[in-house]
């Protein structure tokens, strides 16, 4: 990602923003790294994109794009869903010569929204999220001012208070999803709406997970090989998203087989469900490995 | 089941942007809308768009009316995004009112104010009945209209200056005086809010606020959550001339004029807790166009933070922090449109908590069933 010309598309620049702004995000970056899950204030740029359809993650992957870069775009796990779609086009418009991909292993940085790739990502990738809301703590304290506070001390009392009154209430922990999450043993971070299910692939990466929030205007990362932690007691272990079926099988992957991957449910019109990778490219990937074994599953 | 029905993407895409832009154009065969016409006969929309853009560009304005099919809020969003490409190049000395050519001015403190009362353009004491008319305009009749307003107009010069109704009540000691304002502006633009901010900050997130979200905060307060119960001391419409630093000799040059409407509201005095003299409050409102709504809405809200601040928020209006992050046009809307993408895995996730979450209570219900 060394610094490059700067490149005429129609009358918008390389990267859309102005260069002030890539530095500032820049900077901000590097400061987000060094303070693993810490919230970094920026002066966020509106984009041509709506706030909440990814402008946080959108003004980061900007900031890190050169001409040597291969970038993928997910939302929910798919390359095609709609808004990254639209993403890929605003990126093929504003960053010519960066090569587009499907594929998570080509990719140098992967834009995304809501999941993390299932494949584990090498020291050489980068992955962006796009956040909209960037503070664990606003499910207890609405207050940003007092929430700044509490992370300062690393004052999650009152989101312990909120599992423990789940246990009481449900005898179960309610949160489905922005699972809160302790990096580096001290700051607790939102880590984005990705399910359960992704949250242990934020311990002990190899690549640097980014945190874009546009609206809120906050960046924050978790750098690789660093602790993430989602908040449990001991005696209540975190559990991620159970896809087994009622006799207690887990539920294989209707497309390529795999009984190791986030699934999503499908509603047939006639009631009926079905289960498929949510991650495109590994589901295509893991059917084109394995023809064989796959015609053999779906027979059982 | 359709595999990929469900992930339809970059074509659906394309197809929804040409039947968006069919809409402007099927069922007629009239001509396309010209800018200046938006520009001219909508000049109250398209100040709108201005202000809440936070861009004054005419032009630029009155194209994003057109390609958003006239959605004021998408309009302005159009204006912001551009606004990210372009560098600030300087920034300008405080802006004094006084200079400003006027189309309208009152005051409801005083029945006479120096330089006059001038009700100007204003919708307020008209009666909203249909002029029926107007449904079929001929050419001819509507250019007559500005023919005879121009034809009739008085050789009386208006004065180049008037000025402010505030800065009388400030020589009578009836108002506290001005805080000289030398620092630098807080550019909402290149740096985050993070509270408390510096008024600077407060007052320019609101320039370029949402109207209805601007109103909206306000009116609670008007109605009783609060009680700024303001006067307003002036209120003023008209076109203010720029004066920006000569990028070679550093001297003030006239740039250009931009429609602005301004609003000074004077609210009661308050305990504050010191042994200085008592004086009535200020509350300050200003954006681009003629936005009178806005401008009073913000002056009441600018009080109502101020008061705030002097005693803790009591109610919604006086906390900077939620009237601030909840009344930019930009950031709500674009917030409660996204709610329409996808969240298949989100509400997998929230499946998954409820249905384990129903499994324990359903064996909860059996255990006190049996233990019966």
């Amino acid at each position: 990602m060394r610094a490059r010309r700067r490149r005429k598309p129609a009358s918008y620049g390389f990267g859309f923003l102005d260069e002030n702004a890539k530095k500032e995000l820049r900077r901000a970056l590097l400061k987000a790294v060094a303070i693993p899950g810490h919230q970094v204030p920026y002066a966020s740029r509106e984009m041509p994109i709506a706030r909440g359809f990814g402008t946080g993650g959108l003004q980061v992957t900007l900031a890190l794009l050169g001409d040597d870069d291969t970038v993928k775009v997910i939302d929910q796990g798919s390359d095609v869903s709609v808004n990254a779609a639209n993403l890929r086009k605003f990126f093929a418009l504003v960053c010519p010569g960066v090569q587009e991909t499907t594929r998570t292993t080509e990719a140098t940085v992967i834009q995304t929204r809501h999941r993390i790739p299932e494949q584990r990502l090498r020291d050489d990738q980068i992955l962006v999220f796009q956040v909209p809301y960037p503070d664990a703590l606003v499910v207890v304290e609405p207050n940003a001012a007092k929430r700044r506070e509490m992370h300062g001390a690393a004052n999650y009392a009152r989101l312990w208070t909120k599992l423990y009154e789940d246990m009481v209430a449900f005898d179960e922990i309610t949160i489905s999803h922005r699972y809160p999450t302790r990096i580096a043993r001290h700051y607790v971070i939102d880590p984005s709406p990705i399910p359960r299910w992704d949250v242990p692939k934020l311990h002990m990466a190899d690549c640097l997970y980014l945190f874009g929030a546009g609206r809120e205007k906050r960046i924050y990362a978790v750098p690789p090989h660093t602790p993430a932690e989602p908040l449990s007691f001991s005696d209540v272990p975190f559990r991620v998203e159970d896809f087994n079926d009622e006799h207690g099988h887990r539920r294989a992957c209707a497309h390529c087989g795999a009984t190791d991957t986030f699934l999503d449910e499908l509603l047939g019109a006639d009631g009926t469900k079905a289960y498929q990778c949510s991650d495109i490219d590994h589901c295509t990937q893991t059917a084109k490995a394995e023809p064989c074994e796959r015609s053999s599953k779906s027979a059982a | 089941m359709s595999y990929v029905a469900v992930r339809g993407g970059a074509e659906a895409i394309a197809q929804s942007n040409r039947l968006l832009d069919a809409l402007r154009a099927l069922g007629g065969d009239s001509a396309a809308i010209e800018i200046d016409v938006i520009e001219r006969q909508m000049p109250i929309l398209h100040g709108r768009v201005l202000s809440e853009g936070g861009l004054y560009h005419p032009t630029l304005a009155a194209l994003a009316l057109k390609q958003s099919l006239g959605d004021p809020l998408e309009a302005a969003f159009m204006l912001r995004a551009y606004r990210s490409t372009q560098p600030r190049l300087a920034t300008t000395p405080t802006h004094e009112t006084n200079g400003m050519r006027l189309i309208r001015r009152i005051s409801a403190a005083f029945k006479d104010i120096p330089g006059g009362q001038m009700l100007g353009p204003t919708p307020d004491y008209l009666q909203r009945l249909f002029r029926f008319d107007l449904i079929e305009e001929e050419p001819q009749t509507f250019r007559d209209i500005a023919r005879g307003w121009l034809g009739n107009l008085p050789d009386a010069a208006l004065p180049t200056s008037f000025p402010k109704v505030v800065d009388a009540l400030r020589g009578e000691g009836l108002l506290p005086q001005a805080e000289p304002c030398d620092g630098e502006p807080f550019d909402i633009t290149r740096a985050p809010l993070v509270f408390p901010v510096p008024r600077s900050a407060s007052l320019a997130t609101m320039a370029r606020g949402e109207t209805g979200g601007l109103l909206a905060l306000a009116y609670s307060n008007m109605r009783g959550y609060g009680d700024v119960h303001p006067t307003v001391g002036e209120l003023r419409v008209g076109y203010l001339p720029i004066k920006l630093p000569h990028p070679v000799t550093g001297e003030l040059i006239e740039a250009g004029e931009v429609l602005m409407t301004e609003c000074e509201i004077i609210a009661m005095y308050e305990d504050t807790g010191t042994s200085d003299k008592p004086v009535f409050t200020l509350g300050y409102g200003a954006c681009f166009g003629h936005n009178e709504v806005k401008a009073i809405a913000m002056a009441i809200l600018d009080r109502s933070m101020q008061a705030g601040l002097t005693h803790g928020p009591r109610n919604p209006s006086e906390d900077p922090e939620f009237v601030l992050l909840h009344v930019d046009g930009i950031e709500s809307m674009g917030f409660c449109t996204h709610y329409k993408m996808p969240h298949y895995i989100t509400f997998q996730s929230d499946l998954d908590r409820l249905r384990t979450t129903q499994s324990k209570h359903q064996a909860r219900e059996k255990e006190t069933t049996d233990a019966r």
